[in-house]
């Protein structure tokens, strides 16, 4: 189990890939496609909170990663100190509205969820702690 | 990590991707797209040597066919990967985008 610790600035981005890629990339069943995927949700989750967790902008976020062998799962965990927020709260984008009729919001944190296994908010001590795991090699999407 | 490569044909905006379309890259796509909004009446996507996008993307990829519908345009997407068509199709793009 690894832990990174940034500010919540965008410029970040790529510290924390790198900081996950490099802890994953060495574990054996990983497939090209899952590093695709928790990519994207690094992109999306980190993302967000750096958009939304604090008002003033300053602030920071603890990544936690780690690989179960014997249950073949990721667990990334992402925690800030910024407003309350519960992203499974979210209501789903509709996804049959026609091109014009869409709107911008939501998708990303739809996709996460359609993406990882199994994803847990919790506010805790006033944090914003939010769990998520992914089965890797699978037949999962 | 993101290849744009434009090519503009009468007008018709050709514009193919390599690599990863993310927050961090995007704006790449965004200046091209929005440099010839005005100028353009088709956009034709190739996502042959896309790697993978996150909803940056997708959010950007549905201003442009947003761009074109408002001016009687077309857009195409064309050799999509699987994984992509599965971003497609996971998020209802599949429905809202000519893929070809």
């Amino acid at each position: 189990m690894k832990e990174l610790k940034v500010e919540a600035d965008h410029e970040n981005m790529q510290k924390v890939q790198d900081f996950v890629k490099g802890e994953l990339e060495q574990s054996p069943g990983l497939s090209h496609k899952d590093l695709l995927q928790i990519h994207m949700v690094i992109d999306e989750i980190f993302g967000n909170i750096v958009a939304y967790a604090y008002e003033d902008g300053r602030g920071d976020v603890v990544i936690l990663v780690d690989y179960d062998k014997t249950q073949g799962t990721v667990m990334l965990v992402f925690t800030d100190e910024g407003k309350p927020y519960n992203p499974l709260l979210n209501e789903d984008p509709d996804i049959k509205l026609s091109a014009d009729e869409r709107t911008v919001g939501g998708l990303g944190i739809f996709m996460v969820k359609n993406t990882m296994d199994e994803i847990d908010y919790e506010n805790r001590d006033g944090k914003n702690i939010l769990t998520m795991k992914k089965q890797i090699g699978g037949s999962y999407a | 990590m993101l290849n744009v490569k434009t090519e503009i044909s009468g007008d018709a905006l050709h514009i193919a991707l390599e690599g990863l379309l993310d927050s961090q890259t995007v704006s790449d796509l965004k200046t091209v797209l929005y440099e010839n909004f005005d100028k353009v009446n088709a956009i034709e996507f190739d996502f042959e040597k896309l790697e993978y996008l996150t909803s940056a993307g997708l959010r950007t990829i549905l201003v442009a066919q947003q761009a074109m519908n408002d001016k009687k345009g077309v857009m195409t997407v064309k050799n999509v990967p699987k994984d992509i068509m599965d971003v497609f199709n996971m998020t209802g793009f599949s429905d809202v985008l000519t893929i070809v």
